[in-house]
């Protein structure tokens, strides 16, 4: 199977440098040396808590934020020196935002929202543009008639269909999902996740699913990698990674999920610290809050091993 | 229209419009006016009174008439003022646009030659102007647009930096657009009303300070008439003949004060923060407005006991029935779980309940909430605040809104803790530093000096958790305390809940929109549909034998790990707009089971002992 996506050894490093009187300013090592790939047709799974840099990685992958170092290739293609330039990116990969309201204007009608990836990408003409824009509303279920209301007059849910429209409109190959249902009831979640699952098939699309909701990314995704801190800690097949997890931390997550009619679990002490960004940890990043922490894990910031031929973890100690 | 409409309502601001379209009309009209030549001196008639024969306004030094020289004035100031205000707006909008929409080292730079511009008074500023271009009424234009210029800039770059990162400008760029595009068409829309506000509150002072540049010879020069000019000549005559300076100073001030109280107008109408109501100070407790009258005290045998509470949004011509007859009741120890979607009224119930929710718009408008058997709802201002954060407190969902930004955490214990009980500062921090400790804060000496922003979202919730406890409540009622929480710090949060339910025998309700949550730490659970109570049970029963279709159907759509791949159930359609209740089950529209009768007349939540369900064909048992 060919590679819809690789990414390699990327890294996002924020601040840093001088300021004007020579004192050095704190950094932030946002994305530290990620590599993943997603094969054409699949949805990779990318979780991981507030801070691990999930949302700073989409916006490397779409191109609206330029990387520190490392590579791109989207199907075949390399840019990696294009990143900053979201038109580069624009017709092969799209992005889906988290909060459906806030990322439609609220002063422009939802055709004038959908007008703008068809012109300034495609270069349509009038009637190509009323053309492709009833598919694309045909394709998300929603009626012709909403295509002159303004935002502010959808439900989450609509507006997250919306969203995904305009994704789709230029047709790019891949969709990266920022959390698309977490601003949604659990009643309209499942309306979004089955429509994306079908234009999927339809469109022979591949997706990254990022949440931090393992539920949803294991119902939706065929591979899953797990980020913490900044790095990519496990990457595994989706029906297996949760169920058999080799390195602590998925463990954790996977444990701490609150599940109905299991008892409340007690993970972990309830004094621990989470790491603090200007101050990383010399070693493994996890070393503080695992119960199989030693020495060599303080020191030593632990390599991606692979474990079998779709499994790999980074971790010295192994579950 | 709604603009318009709001503006009409507000009697000044129409006043100040009608007034204002009266001078502008005037002003237009004046070249077909059957005035004299405003320029035309006869010095035989110099200084007349005014409501003489030929003059009726009199006439000035040199025998002009002045009602022609005021009709002529008034639209050259009118004219210079408002095109200074729209130059002064163009320039410095665009360039506080550019500042905010690219920051960085752009904004530094051009924000600090607009401060640099601001540095000098502003008559100074443009009579230097004025000195270096030389004097004439268009050199003044320049000199009292190019004064207000920092105004505009500031004002649009802080609207536009908290623009440039919304999620809508990143959506727009990944459609091909450039800066140049997403400026125009995404940004400058969104800034216009703002242009508007500043604009329609300037150009009375724009008026002014030109009159005041031509008042000191360095506008409009002889014989050219404008009211700064009319009025400087007028100045030296003030004993003798008060009428020359007098008419155009009057000018001066109504045009100002209508513009001002227009300006003010369109402001109230067009920010959507006053718009909503921000100025509106919220009373000390909601409104209560009830048909009924239950008795103040009732003996009950539950520590919170609520009796058909029914609360409304009341905005406009519009009532939106938030929480529409809620019964439950909470005993000492015991954990309650309320569930349900967005504007289910959860958190409405649960505000409520001692009288938080905002009045305007929110009222009260039937039922009773019992602690200790006393109703919360007739207490007067004194009893209601000895009993928030006393008996009865609070955890809100997000810890960082409610903890002050700029008091240490500490101190913020300490003053609740001292609200409520006589003790020094030093009891109450070693006091505050304990419960820090409880909650299993790590060197909580140390973190009890620190700002909330300089904890962690978990740490953050803790306190907020510890100063809920500070008094020793009986009851905490949580409002989803730990959705902003990721899935590790989740399980931290709710196993230290659990222990402190446990250890200080506290009752909860807790509030949420998440099952597994509630089957966790619940001993009972109530699913609220449409702001009201639908299905209510113990924990395990509700959640394993749902007995209400929604319930039932909610269960179903909550993932759960383990499943695998699969494809997922949703309930079709949306809740009902609380203004616009169907009669009967709110849930039929969406509910397959439904049929004539569900649509027809209330429907009681009916069942035996610990169950209840409002339902007329409950699922799992015969009708």
């Amino acid at each position: 199977m060919t590679l819809a996506l690789e990414v390699r050894n990327l890294r996002k490093t924020f601040g840093g440098g001088r300021t004007l009187t020579g004192r050095p300013r704190p950094e932030i090592h946002a994305v530290r040396d990620v590599s993943l790939s997603a094969r054409k047709g699949e949805t990779l799974g990318i979780v991981g808590e507030s801070g691990c840099g999930k949302s700073t990685l989409a916006r490397m992958l779409v191109g609206l934020l330029k990387q520190t170092k490392g590579e791109i290739v989207i199907e075949g293609k390399n840019l990696s020196d294009q990143v900053g330039d979201p038109a580069a990116f624009g017709r092969l990969i799209q992005y889906v935002f988290q909060d459906p309201i806030s990322s439609l204007n609220p002063r422009k009608t939802i055709r004038e929202i959908l007008e703008a990836p068809l012109i300034h990408l495609l270069g349509m003409d009038e009637s190509a543009r009323k053309a492709r824009i009833t598919e694309l509303f045909d394709a998300v279920n929603l009626r012709d008639e909403f295509l002159t209301r303004y935002p502010h007059e959808f439900s989450g849910g609509q507006a997250q269909r919306i969203g995904i429209a305009r994704a789709l409109a230029a047709s790019p190959r891949i969709l990266v999902l920022d959390e698309p249902v977490s601003a949604l009831d659990v009643s309209v979640q499942a309306q979004v996740l089955n429509l994306l699952a079908d234009l999927r098939k339809a469109m022979d699309l591949t997706y990254l699913f990022i949440s931090h909701d393992l539920a949803v990314v294991e119902a939706v995704s065929d591979s899953v990698a797990v980020l913490y801190f900044g790095r990519v800690v496990e990457v595994g097949r989706a029906e297996s990674i949760f169920s058999a997890p080799r390195h602590p931390y998925t463990s954790l997550l996977a444990r701490s999920a609150p599940i109905v009619g299991r008892d409340l679990a007690r993970t972990e002490s309830l004094a621990v610290e989470l790491p603090d960004p200007l101050r990383p940890p010399s070693g493994c990043a996890f070393a503080a809050r695992c119960p199989s922490a030693t020495m060599v894990c303080r020191d030593k910031a632990p390599a991606i091993e692979a474990f079998s031929q779709d499994h790999e973890a980074a971790c010295h100690h192994p579950l | 229209m709604t603009a318009l409409k709001l503006i009409a309502r507000n009697h000044l601001a129409a006043f100040g419009g009608i007034v204002l379209l009266l001078v502008v009309a005037m002003a237009l009209l004046v070249p077909f006016l059957p005035i004299a030549d405003p320029d035309l001196t006869d010095p035989a008639n110099r200084l007349k009174r005014p409501f003489t024969d030929g003059a009726v306004l009199g006439t000035d030094h040199l025998g002009r008439d002045l009602l022609a020289r005021l009709l002529w004035g008034t639209q050259l100031s009118l004219v210079v003022g408002a095109a200074a205000a729209v130059i002064a707006a163009v320039i410095g909008s665009a360039i506080g646009i550019v500042a905010g929409y690219f920051g960085g080292r752009t904004d530094s730079l051009i924000m600090r030659g607009i401060d640099m511009l601001m540095a000098f008074p502003y008559i100074l500023l443009a009579l230097a102007i004025v000195a270096v271009l030389g004097p004439g009424l268009i050199n003044a234009l320049y000199a009292v647009a190019v004064v207000n210029i920092p105004f505009f800039a500031r004002n649009i770059r802080g609207v536009t930096v908290a623009l440039a990162h919304r999620e809508f400008v990143d959506a727009a760029r990944l459609s091909g657009m450039n800066d140049r595009q997403i400026i125009v068409s995404e940004i400058l829309p969104n800034v216009m009303p703002v242009i508007v506000i500043a604009m329609s509150t300037t150009v009375g002072w724009m008026i002014l300070e030109t009159a005041g540049l031509s008042f000191l010879g360095l506008g409009s020069q002889p014989p050219q008439a404008d009211l700064g000019s009319m009025l400087g000549e007028g100045r030296k005559l003030l004993i003798t003949a008060p009428h020359a300076s007098i008419v155009p100073g009057v000018m001066i001030f109504v045009i100002v004060m209508s513009v001002n109280l227009l300006g003010d107008g369109i402001r109230d109408a067009l920010d959507p923060r006053l718009r909503s109501g921000a100025l509106s100070r919220p009373a000390a407790a909601t409104r209560v407005d009830r048909t009924n009258n239950p008795p103040e005290t009732r003996k009950v045998d539950a520590l919170l006991k609520v009796e058909d509470l029914h609360t409304e949004f009341r905005l406009g011509s519009r009532t939106y029935r938030a929480v529409g007859g809620v019964d439950f009741e909470v005993r000492a120890g015991e954990c309650l779980g309320i569930v349900g979607e967005s504007g289910s009224g959860k958190s409405v119930t649960a505000l409520s309940l001692l009288g938080l929710v905002a009045s305007p718009p929110g009222v009260v408008t039937g039922g009773a909430v019992r602690v200790d058997g006393t109703d919360t709802l007739s207490m007067n201002g004194e009893a209601l605040r000895r009993l928030r954060g006393g008996r009865v407190a609070y955890v809100f969902q997000d810890p960082l809104a409610t903890l002050h930004p700029l008091y240490r955490v500490g101190d913020q214990m300490v003053e609740a803790i001292r609200c409520h009980r006589s003790m020094s500062k030093q009891a109450a921090w070693d006091h505050a530093v304990a419960l820090l400790e409880q909650v299993r804060i790590p060197n909580a000496a140390f973190r009890a000096k620190a700002y909330p922003h300089e904890l962690s979202g978990g740490m953050r919730q803790r306190v907020g958790i510890a100063l809920a406890l500070v008094n020793d409540p009986a009851l905490v009622i949580l409002d989803e305390p730990t959705t902003a929480l990721d899935v590790t710090v989740q399980a931290q949060v709710l196993a230290l809940l659990s222990d402190l339910r446990r250890e200080r025998n506290l009752a909860m309700v807790f509030i949420t929109h998440d099952f597994g949550v509630v089957s966790q730490l619940c001993d009972r659970v109530a699913v609220m549909y449409a702001g009201r109570i639908v299905e209510t049970g113990p924990t395990d029963d509700v959640l394993k034998t749902p007995s209400h279709p929604y319930t039932k159907r909610l269960i179903a759509c909550v993932l759960e790990l383990g499943g695998g791949r699969r494809v997922l159930s949703a309930i079709p359609g949306l809740p009902p707009p609380v203004d616009d209740l169907p009669a009967g089950c709110a849930f039929a529209p969406r509910c397959d089971k439904a049929n004539d009768q569900c649509r027809r007349g209330d429907i009681v939540l009916g069942g035996n002992g610990m169950r209840a369900v409002r339902c007329l064909q409950p699922e799992g048992l015969p009708i």
